[in-house]
């Protein structure tokens, strides 16, 4: 892109860049009032809360993935370590802010060295031979979670109490008559004040992603996506930068960890620590549209809309098919993972730079 | 002192040394069990893994989606059994290992037709470009298992074993198990037959050349496409075969046996080199013998151990103890 096109008077905004930020800031506005907008519906925060930290755990990956060209697969054990190491904190210190900045602190810690040495030890060689290495680290993680049960709690995971301050019964603001205030027929509780902590950190560190994909940090992770020889002739240490941006994405997923830790009051390899959420990721960040950040936001939110509405759809076809051989078996709600993962095949063929990717016009992969 | 060494065998030792080092830790009557066990399940690995290794040796084709085929290899040699039970459990032992070998055939026929139809399907579309190529046999791996669940369900499913190869031969106070033994010689078999075809053969030749520089024998004028479906319909072929050994092996299955053996794979074929036959053998005997040696010392570390391994020879050989392309 030219300087001349760049700039804003001689730039006509693309329709499909349009809807891209008319999409995104719908979902932004749902997202900011939903303790307002869902009030009741508590599993509709859920889903909220969930959209907010996986909107970082995919960007965090989309770092890596769509910006680097690398693929790991070991981005929710670095998840699971922030998530375990708040957890643990939380269980042993009992609940408290000084605990989850110390277990925090640790979890982060715990992947940064994870991440340096697997870095160091693998990223020298070929992409396809990281992707292996990190498959196996994880699964190794996720079986030693399951069996250090005096410590992780093993496959029932761990339960613990948060900060008070986080509880229904704080009361934020005081009314008139010492009750809790309302706001819109909402009361200002501890647990709005949970959503929007889970809110801001969120969108801090999403901020703070766009901010790196913008600096010159970013340009050179692109160039060696595109052209690694030809990166590392300029003089860019090509093993540096990707051990830096994939310790980067780890503390990030790590941190992602945290929230969902403290969110979800409970640490458990399934919750935190399966494969089935690296699919997940995967599947958000393809959708979504790999290298372009904001493809993170709307991959998420299609994806957790689908396991919700996909699975009521599929349970409709499959009770419309019931004297078919195995056709309702197919359309079983527990298999939508299949009709996923065909979409997802095609989306890969045709549509490499995904949804957000191709309405912005980025070229994504070749 | 090292030329020494690479005349005794160089890599080839490894797997010995590991036996002799337990030697010591472990009572001699108990390590020749384990040591049969781990050399069994080695053999089972190895065919999971060749095929994936030469797969990727010739065509740079890394198949996450591999595991399926030995998900679905392990299913159909279960159902084939269950469908013969009577020849199973029946007292002829030749009816027994008929059975058996038609469970097996079966898997590795629908292995074979299924790699021709992943080969031409999914695969051909994104050849030389690793990232789709992950995403897209990822993608087909979900919808694989996604298929196992709806035909055959999430529950367990027992694998009844032929009856001959029931039960364990008793060599003084050492007990080693049947089954084991077969699967070994099976395993065997199936290494000298590759060996032989790789070696002996023009076929053989060619793959060698492929691996080695494919632009060139395609410069030679060679259909490279053709080695290509071949090659990839044999490994996966392979696959379920070790698919339905384990099947028979564990007896009994869950769908998430494919994605279990498939770390394990994967950390073969990286400790042996990818593209190599003789890399893949070495370290599925070594990942085989040190699970097996490990569960027993110390039960909780039995997976960790092979990472640990793999950690190990990947800071020594950062391309495997033998890759098919010195580079």
């Amino acid at each position: 892109m030219t300087a001349l096109s760049a700039s804003p008077a001689f730039r006509r905004l693309p329709a499909g860049r349009l809807v891209v930020y008319a999409i995104v800031a719908v979902i932004g506005v749902v997202l900011v009032l939903a303790p307002f907008l869902l009030h009741g519906n508590v599993r509709g925060i859920d889903v909220a809360a969930r959209i907010c930290i996986f909107v970082v755990l995919v960007a965090s990956y989309d770092l890596l993935i769509g910006y680097t060209g690398i693929v790991s697969f070991a981005h929710t054990m670095f998840f699971g370590l922030g998530a375990y190491g708040t957890a643990i904190a939380l269980k042993a210190m009992g609940p408290g802010f000084s605990a989850i900045l110390a277990g925090g602190a640790a979890g982060v810690a715990c992947a940064l060295v994870l991440a340096v040495l697997i870095g160091l030890l693998s990223l020298r060689v070929k992409a396809i031979f990281f992707a292996m290495v990190t498959l196996a680290a994880a699964s190794v993680m996720l079986v030693l979670a399951s069996q250090l049960s005096d410590i992780t709690g093993g496959e029932d995971g761990l339960i613990y109490e948060i900060p008070r301050f986080f509880s229904p019964a704080t009361k934020l603001l005081t009314g008139a008559d010492g009750k809790v205030a309302t706001l819109f027929g909402v009361p200002l509780n501890g647990r709005v004040a949970l959503y929007y902590f889970v809110f801001l950190s969120a969108l801090v560190l999403f901020l703070v992603m766009v901010r790196i994909v913008r600096s010159p940090l970013g340009t050179v992770l692109e160039a060696i996506r595109e052209n690694e020889t030809r990166a590392e002739a300029i003089g860019y240490r090509v093993v540096a930068y990707r051990t830096a941006i994939f310790c980067l994405a780890a503390v990030i997923a790590a941190l992602a960890g945290i929230l969902r830790a403290v969110w979800l009051k409970y640490a458990g390899p399934e919750a935190v620590l399966s494969f089935a959420i690296m699919i997940d990721i995967l599947l958000m960040v393809v959708i979504g549209g790999m290298g372009t950040m904001i493809g993170a936001i709307i991959g998420v939110v299609i994806m957790s809309l689908a396991q919700f509405y996909l699975k009521d759809l599929m349970q409709a076809a499959a009770d419309a098919t019931s004297g078919l051989p195995l056709v309702p078996d197919l359309l079983n709600p527990d298999r939508w993972l299949l009709w996923l993962g065909l979409l997802f095949i095609l989306l890969v063929y045709f549509f490499p730079a995904g949804i957000a990717g191709t309405l912005l016009g980025k070229g994504g992969h070749k | 002192m090292k030329t020494t060494l690479a005349r005794l065998g160089g890599v080839y030792l490894l797997p010995v040394a590991i036996g002799i080092f337990t030697l010591f830790l472990i009572p001699t009557s108990t390590w020749l069990t384990l040591t049969i066990a781990g050399l069994a399940m080695g053999m089972m690995i190895f065919l999971m893994a060749s095929g994936l290794s030469l797969i990727f040796g010739l065509m740079d084709v890394l198949n996450f989606g591999h595991s399926a085929f030995v998900s679905f290899g392990a299913f159909i040699a279960a159902s084939v059994l269950a469908a013969l039970s009577s020849w199973v459990s029946g007292g002829s032992a030749a009816l027994n290992i008929a059975a058996l070998l038609l469970a097996v055939a079966a898997a590795t026929t629908f292995g074979a037709a299924a790699g021709w139809f992943f080969e031409r399907v999914v695969v051909k579309p994104v050849y030389k470009d690793h990232l789709r190529q992950i995403l897209v046999t990822m993608g087909a791996l979900i919808v694989a298992e996604q298929l196992i669940l709806a035909i055959w369900g999430g529950v367990p499913i027992a694998v009844p074993r032929p009856a001959v190869l029931e039960g364990s031969i008793l060599i003084g106070n050492v007990a080693i198990e049947t089954y084991r033994v077969f699967a070994f010689l099976l395993g065997l078999a199936v290494y000298v037959a590759m060996y032989l075809v790789l070696r002996r053969t023009r076929i053989g030749l060619l793959i060698r050349a492929g691996v080695e520089n494919r632009e060139m024998v395609e410069a030679l004028g060679f259909r490279i496409d053709r080695l290509f479906i071949g090659v990839f319909m044999a490994g996966s072929a392979l696959a379920a075969m070790g698919g339905a050994m384990w099947a028979g092996y564990q007896a009994l299955i869950t769908p998430t046996l494919g994605a279990e053996m498939m770390i394990l794979v994967f950390i073969v074929v990286i400790i042996g080199g990818l593209g190599s036959i003789e890399g893949s053998l070495l370290g599925a005997i070594m990942v085989g013998l040190t699970a097996n040696y490990v569960a027993f010392l110390m039960p909780k570390m039995a997976l960790a151990s092979n990472m640990i391994l793999m950690m190990a020879i990947l800071l020594w050989r950062p391309y495997g103890l033998k890759p098919a392309v010195q580079k």
